[in-house]
């Protein structure tokens, strides 16, 4: 027998509400697939995505290792006959797949640093030294060099519960 | 003179300070004054970021926006695709949805006492020079430069998505061809150029050996149309060129940012290119 399953409408309605406004414009033609660099190299389907978020269909699309396969280069945005913003989709897909847990311990690190530091990538000795040598100075005029603009960073985080989000990894 | 706030972002003052050293010593010569954005942080990073959580995506972005409003400049001056990316698509959102900007000038405010006013021009340094220096300005300036067969890699965030972006066609681009042929360059069309290099998204941090099959058809398909280097617009591009290629270990293609590939063609002291640190060694032809 062939299970079929319901759509879930209000799945969808969240989706459209966190930034996929375009989602139901898809009728699934598969240009998407077709031009994703991805896709070319693994069985990540572009327009399957979109397909599960129209059916509303969290458990599949939620959990999927697909969604990160994105590397949101806006091939198949750009190409799209129904101009649906695919990459809006998947952001908003991406946002609530982390507040359930699915977050990469990778990704995870990456944000930490940000959250803490307010850089993404950290500053070295030897970061400094090189910064010196071409006449740069040598702690970039940026976060690391003022306190109080880290302070803010860190609070914006706070605010928004950025930094409990990436504390638990969304499994609060 | 124009007068822009100089947004540094995270990979090029920290792991490619040639790339900042060069840009700074390329739009000096160019006329264009380039201001430090005391305490700016990352933009942030639209992979992980807004991939994460897009209040907080925004927020630190209103911030950024925020810090150059107040300096009086022309604009803010990015050298990053995904920092211009950040800034501009942030801005733009924030430009033309009121009820979007007063919900994240709320956090902003409680946070930092500043507000963004949604007056801020994003600019990409390939797209400024196009329009504001000119292809004729660069070419008469470029009388160092070697002419040799350049894989121009635009990389994806520069001019997608196009429709908020309007700099140019996605699909077919030529301005940043143009500005490395008047550097003396020829640049060479090769198979799928306009291509991601893989890194975008999250990939690279999530998983790296993606990134670098989408990298490798890249430099299989510029390898086969013979160019002796690689021009990027963006360090994250660049970073993934330039550390795929020793991962990779079969290419040895040199990855030169285009404001290095300018500080060569206008003859700036090599030393301030930091071609050194690069992993991929840049032995250009002679």
């Amino acid at each position: 027998m062939v299970e079929v399953k319901e759509p879930n409408p209000e799945f969808t309605r969240k989706v459209i509400d966190a930034g996929g406004k375009t989602v139901n414009l898809c009728f699934q033609c598969g240009t998407c697939t077709g031009s994703c660099p991805s896709g070319r190299q693994t069985a990540f389907r572009v327009r399957k995505v979109v397909r599960r978020a129209q059916l509303g269909f969290e458990e599949d699309v939620l959990p999927s290792e697909d969604l990160w396969l994105c590397t949101t280069c806006y091939t198949c945005y750009e190409r799209c006959p129904r101009g649906v913003e695919i990459v809006d989709i998947i952001m908003a897909l991406r946002n609530m797949a982390v507040r359930k847990g699915y977050m990469a311990e990778s990704h995870r690190k990456v944000a930490e640093l940000i959250s803490k530091t307010g850089h993404l990538v950290s500053l070295r000795d030897e970061d400094k030294a090189l910064r010196k040598k071409l006449g740069l100075q040598d702690v970039p005029p940026t976060v690391f060099s003022s306190a109080q603009s880290l302070e803010e960073v860190k609070k914006i985080a706070a605010l928004c519960g950025f930094d409990k989000l990436v504390a638990t990894g969304g499994k609060s | 003179m124009s007068k822009y706030a100089f947004f540094l972002g995270c990979i090029m003052p920290l792991r490619y300070p040639g790339i900042e050293s060069a840009s700074r010593e390329v739009f000096k010569s160019l006329g264009v004054e380039l201001v430090d954005m005391q305490g700016a942080s990352c933009c942030p990073a639209p992979g992980v970021m807004r991939s994460f959580d897009q209040t907080y995506w925004m927020a630190v972005a209103a911030r950024n926006l925020a810090i150059a409003e107040k300096m009086g400049v022309d604009g803010v001056l990015t050298i990053c695709n995904g920092c211009f990316d950040t800034l501009f698509e942030v801005a733009h959102k924030l430009n033309h949805d009121p009820d979007l900007r007063k919900k994240i000038n709320k956090i902003l405010k409680d946070a930092t006492g500043m507000e963004y006013n949604g007056t801020v021009h994003v600019r990409h340094f390939v797209e400024l020079l196009y329009r504001d220096i000119g292809v004729e300005a660069i070419r008469a300036r470029a009388k160092s430069g070697k002419n040799l067969k350049a894989a121009v890699h635009y990389g994806c965030h520069f001019l997608k998505p196009s429709n908020i972006k309007k700099i140019d066609d996605a699909e077919r681009p030529h301005v940043f061809d143009d500005i490395v042929e008047a550097a003396g360059m020829t640049s060479v069309m090769y198979k799928d150029k306009g291509m991601c290099c893989g890194a975008g998204g999250g990939v690279r941090a999530r998983t790296p050996d993606v990134a670098l099959k989408m990298t490798a058809e890249n430099l299989k398909n510029m390898t086969a149309a013979g160019v002796d280097i690689i021009v990027d617009c963006c360090p994250f591009c660049h970073l993934q060129y330039d550390v795929g290629q020793v991962q990779l270990k079969e290419y040895k293609i040199p990855v030169l940012h285009l404001s290095q590939l300018l500080g060569l063609a206008f003859g700036l002291e090599r030393e301030k290119l930091g071609l050194e640190v690069h992993q991929t060694k840049v032995n250009l032809p002679t």
